[in-house]
């Protein structure tokens, strides 16, 4: 069997992603993007971030494009380079670029991992100037008002060293995420992972346990994303113990004080 | 082959070396005559701890030693280990007496005739339940070793072992649950009431407090099946293993604390009925209560948090008065604040509303309010007030610095120190919290120190730039790679012609930004003890201000420490330089004021330096120190292999956490001991105490390539 290759450029999300909005966030996104407004996503790992990205890519019809940064993300890697290609020098866009060219929502995914020269290439997109400088081409791209520019981070464990940059930040209209509340995650256990509201209640119980150990030796407690992977387990007939050593204390920590105790939790509870 | 068994007469002449018999007059033949009847590897493992434990107290020992060749056969030797560690950290905390108290309830043990029971240290599963505590919801506890078992509302005490089941899991298993019913005082209102005045109308009220113990029992175990039904399922099984019940009179009341509506209230109301029961048999899992120690931690707690609470408030009741007065001119009223408490899923929270619009607390807000709930069960309206300006002293309210130099001036305290262990050599186990430390900072001296230095050494300043110029590896472009962000025109050229002449094009035609950062952190640890006086301490300082110039250079972060102490008590670390500090004219004048102080105590400087260093981010760590002579105190233990092993053992722990420590030492008699403290080429010594400012920069350098 081949896998479906899709160009992000033109590919639009066709069936809506499942999304439980935990305020008031799709309205405020919608106005940001009408207004020409860049957002900027924070929260900690696993709590929707990059699920709310896919459905309002879903509600605006438009392609998203997503980049995820790390520490040796270059200039070039996001806005394009020339390769040697036959003897001759070819041009490529870089996915910025891309996203920039064909109106869709560019989201960069973790931007503190991106090294601080890096970040400096959005700044003329985020205000608003609105256009691409491309030094190598000698091109100044401007961005259609299709075009959208998403980042986020997550100020849980990002180090004092890797804080965002002030200039970077103040471009943005910025949307705070959180764990759901406990209602609301349970229902999106349900729904994500089919299992019953019981069980479901459980599992955000204990995802409460792991965040109160948050700080005292855990650097993050267990997201919603794996409160749905241990969810998906059980369903799927693995005891519920066994499903949250896999699916979630082994996710968060590798220490094994740590583990036993997360373990422990999880045994007292099911 | 195992070793034949050790006789009478052979085990007799050791016991009298170790307890020193001539002057001591311990009658130990029949203690040899005791463990002349064990196994060979018995034998061996009793008379290791006799001698370990006679390095600390000979009568200690002594005692130890008419008990174990008995205990041997009950208990596994891991517990009996545990036992005569706890006889010499007892001895080190509380003296001879509480010591050899403790080695009387080892003779409890004893006589409970569990055969070959295996233990569940507390030093082994404290660090789980401690995690495992914080886990459940409510106020955060702590987990500490001590002489019962029972919470205080802050922290659990625990015994330093648990040997009522043969396996070491269900030991483990049955502290457990203890723990969880200890937290479950604290989180359904055991704590809230006031103990000791419910008691104090009874004939004997010791009796009803554990009689109204009893009755919490049976409440709580109910919360905890409801809360934690794997937890709950496990408690059954070991009451099954244990033989434990509930007594048909006790049967009507366990009934009415069962239901999910009983409360503290309710145990309290049956109280009297319960007195006249016949006695609780208490259950394996149950602690015990202290009613004084409860009200201690708490009348410490209650004002402080409240101070602390609405102090929050204020805070966050001026950025909500901020955000409006942004909207409309508001009229500046104090905003009403309101908390209410509510239980979701099992987890305190609370919905807080400003001026009836809902606002997200922060986690400390959260944390002060779950704890004032606890307390009261309610939140009471007038820690709802925020505090009005000045009307706190912040000395009260926040844990401020103490001043190192006060606890001198009175009575000697150890309020603000951080305590170290100490590896006890002859003993082979850590002395726990044995060094008091405390951070002082150098009086800074502005005299003509730095600059004279720098005019002396001119030419090797000079130099020093030059060579640490070469390091300092900047970003530069790699031209002819096979990847790249650019493309290496020359290279391109090159190969466009090689291949019009027939020759195989080469695919290294991009250029490429090398970036390379130097990520180092280097701690100097430089020796103030009062043998450095005259030379050495200049020749330090001297060294110092050469190496902070060469390393501004590079750009590495550094800090630099001096140590010194006077006994145990009063193990100082001196602030030079940290790591946040710049090298500017205070630090200068700081290193300037470098005096010779007292003794050369090594062990808690390098452990507190291990933990400063491990806080900065950095890729390669380093611990550097500056030593005229091996590590020393006056009237102390701290002298000879006591005070080797254990700076030996500080350096391994550092090394352990991925620090690399280093030393550089004008003591010619240092090849002794340096070799085994920090391994063959991890030190350097110098012969001429001038060649130290020279030789400095140029060890860094060496050691950081």
């Amino acid at each position: 069997m081949n896998a479906r290759t899709l160009d992000p450029a033109q590919h639009l999300i066709e069936r809506e992603p499942y999304y439980e909005p935990i305020g008031d966030e799709i309205q405020l996104f919608e106005a940001a993007y009408r207004q020409q407004i860049p957002v900027l996503l924070k929260g900690p790992t696993g709590c929707g971030k990059t699920r709310f990205m896919e459905h309002m890519a879903w509600r605006l019809k438009r392609p998203l494009i997503t980049v995820s940064c790390h520490d040796d993300l270059t200039a070039s890697d996001l806005v394009g380079r020339y390769l040697v290609k036959g003897g001759e020098t070819v041009w490529v866009d870089g996915p910025l670029t891309r996203a920039v060219r064909a109106g869709g929502i560019c989201y960069l995914d973790e931007i503190v991992e991106a090294r601080k020269d890096t970040m400096v290439v959005i700044h003329p997109l985020a205000d608003d100037r609105r256009t691409l400088p491309m030094e190598k081409l000698g091109q100044l791209v401007e961005a259609p008002p299709e075009f959208c520019l998403a980042i986020s981070y997550n100020p849980g464990y990002q180090s004092v060293l890797k804080d965002l940059k002030q200039s970077t930040r103040q471009r943005f209209v910025a949307l705070e995420f959180d764990y759901p509340a406990a209602e609301l995650e349970r229902r999106i256990v349900v729904n994500e992972s089919g299992i019953d509201a019981g069980m479901a209640e459980k599992l955000v119980r204990f995802a409460q346990m792991t965040r109160n150990l948050k700080g005292s030796g855990l650097e993050e407690g267990a997201s919603t994303r794996l409160l749905v992977h241990a969810g998906k387990l059980i369903s799927s007939g693995v005891d519920p113990v066994v499903a949250c050593r896999s699916a979630v204390a082994q996710a968060v920590t590798d220490d094994a004080d740590m583990l036993t105790a997360i373990q422990e939790l999880s045994s007292s509870l099911f | 082959m195992a070793s034949p068994q050790l006789t009478r007469a052979e085990i007799e002449p050791l016991l009298d070396v170790w307890l020193e018999t001539e002057f001591t007059f311990h009658a130990v033949g029949p203690v040899a005559r005791a463990l002349s009847r064990l196994e060979r590897d018995e034998q061996d493992f009793v008379l290791d701890w006799i001698r370990r434990v006679a390095s600390t107290h000979i009568t200690l020992a002594f005692h130890f030693a008419k008990r174990a060749p008995d205990l041997i056969r009950r208990l596994d030797p891991r517990a009996i280990e545990a036992w005569a560690v706890q006889l010499c950290d007892t001895y080190d905390r509380a003296g001879i007496y509480a010591a050899l108290s403790i080695a009387e309830q080892v003779d409890g043990y004893a006589r409970a005739g569990q055969t070959h029971t295996e233990g569940a240290l507390f030093d082994d599963i404290a660090g789980v339940l401690g995690n495992f505590v914080r886990g459940l919801a409510g106020r955060k506890l702590k987990i500490e070793q001590g002489d019962g078992i029972y919470t205080d509302s802050e922290k659990i005490v625990l015994p330093a072992i648990t040997t009522r089941l043969p396996s070491r899991d269900d030991n483990f298993k049955l502290t457990k649950a203890t723990v969880a019913l200890l937290w479950a005082q604290t989180r359904f209102g055991t704590l809230r009431a006031d103990l000791a005045a419910a008691c104090a109308g009874y004939p004997h009220p010791g009796r009803a407090l554990q009689q109204f113990n009893a009755l919490e029992t049976l409440r709580l175990t109910a919360c905890i099946a409801r809360e934690l039904p794997g937890l709950h399922r496990e408690i059954q099984r070991l009451m099954g293993i244990l033989g434990d019940t509930l007594p048909g009179e006790w049967q009507p009341l366990a009934e009415r604390l069962r239901a999910s509506d009983a409360q503290v209230e309710d145990s309290l109301a049956l109280l009297e009925r319960a007195y006249h029961l016949p006695d609780f048999p208490a259950w394996c899992f149950q602690g015990e209560l202290r009613p004084d120690a409860v009200a201690a931690a708490r009348a410490q707690r209650l004002d402080k948090e409240k101070a602390r609470l609405r102090v929050k408030l204020a805070q966050l009741a001026d950025e909500h008065a901020a955000a409006k007065a942004q909207d409309a001119a508001a009229p500046p009223a104090p905003p009403a604040i309101d908390a209410t408490p509510r239980e979701e899923n099992g987890a305190l929270d609370f919905d807080i509303t400003l001026d009836g619009a809902p606002v997200a607390p922060p986690d400390d807000v959260k944390q002060l309010l779950t704890s004032v709930y606890l307390d009261f069960g309610d939140i009471p309206p007038d820690y709802l007030v925020p505090a009005g300006e000045g009307e706190y002293d912040p000395n009260l309210v926040f844990d401020r610095p103490e001043d190192p130099d006060a606890v001198w001036h009175g009575t000697y305290h150890e309020k603000g120190a951080e305590l170290y262990p100490e590896w006890d050599h002859g003993r082979q186990h850590y002395r726990k919290n044995w060094c008091t430390m405390r951070e002082k900072a150098v009086a800074p001296v502005y005299d003509g120190f730095v600059r004279d230095t720098l005019d002396r050494h001119a030419g090797l300043v000079r130099h020093l730039r030059r060579k640490f110029e070469a390091l300092r590896d900047e970003n530069r472009f790699e031209k002819r790679q096979a990847q790249g962000d650019e493309i290496d025109l020359d290279a391109l050229v090159e190969a466009l012609a090689d291949a019009r002449d027939g020759r195989e094009m080469s695919d290294r035609l991009f250029v490429r930004l090398h970036r390379a950062e130097r990520n180092i952190a280097v701690a100097f640890l430089v020796d103030m003890s009062g043998s450095t006086k005259g030379w050495i301490n200049e020749a330090e300082r001297e060294a110092l201000i050469l190496l902070c110039e060469a390393l501004e250079l590079l750009g590495d972060r550094y800090a630099i420490y001096g140590f010194s102490g006077t006994t145990r008590k009063r193990c100082e670390l001196f602030r030079i330089k940290t790591f946040d500090d710049r090298y500017d004219d205070e630090v200068k004048a700081r290193i300037s004021g470098i005096r010779p102080q007292e003794y050369t105590r090594m062990g808690f400087a390098l452990r507190h330096m291990t933990k400063l260093l491990n806080q900065v981010e950095a890729k390669t760590r380093v611990l550097v120190t500056l030593s005229d002579g091996r590590p020393d105190d006056y009237f102390d233990v701290y002298r000879g292999q006591y005070g080797v092993e254990d700076t030996r053992m500080a350096l391994l722990e550092a090394a352990r956490t991925g620090i690399h420590p280093f030393c550089i030492t004008l003591d010619r008699d240092a090849r002794d001991y340096l070799p085994h403290m920090y391994g063959a080429a991890r030190y350097i010594i110098l012969d001429d105490v001038r060649q130290l400012p020279v030789k400095v920069t140029d060890i860094y350098r060496r050691i950081t390539t």
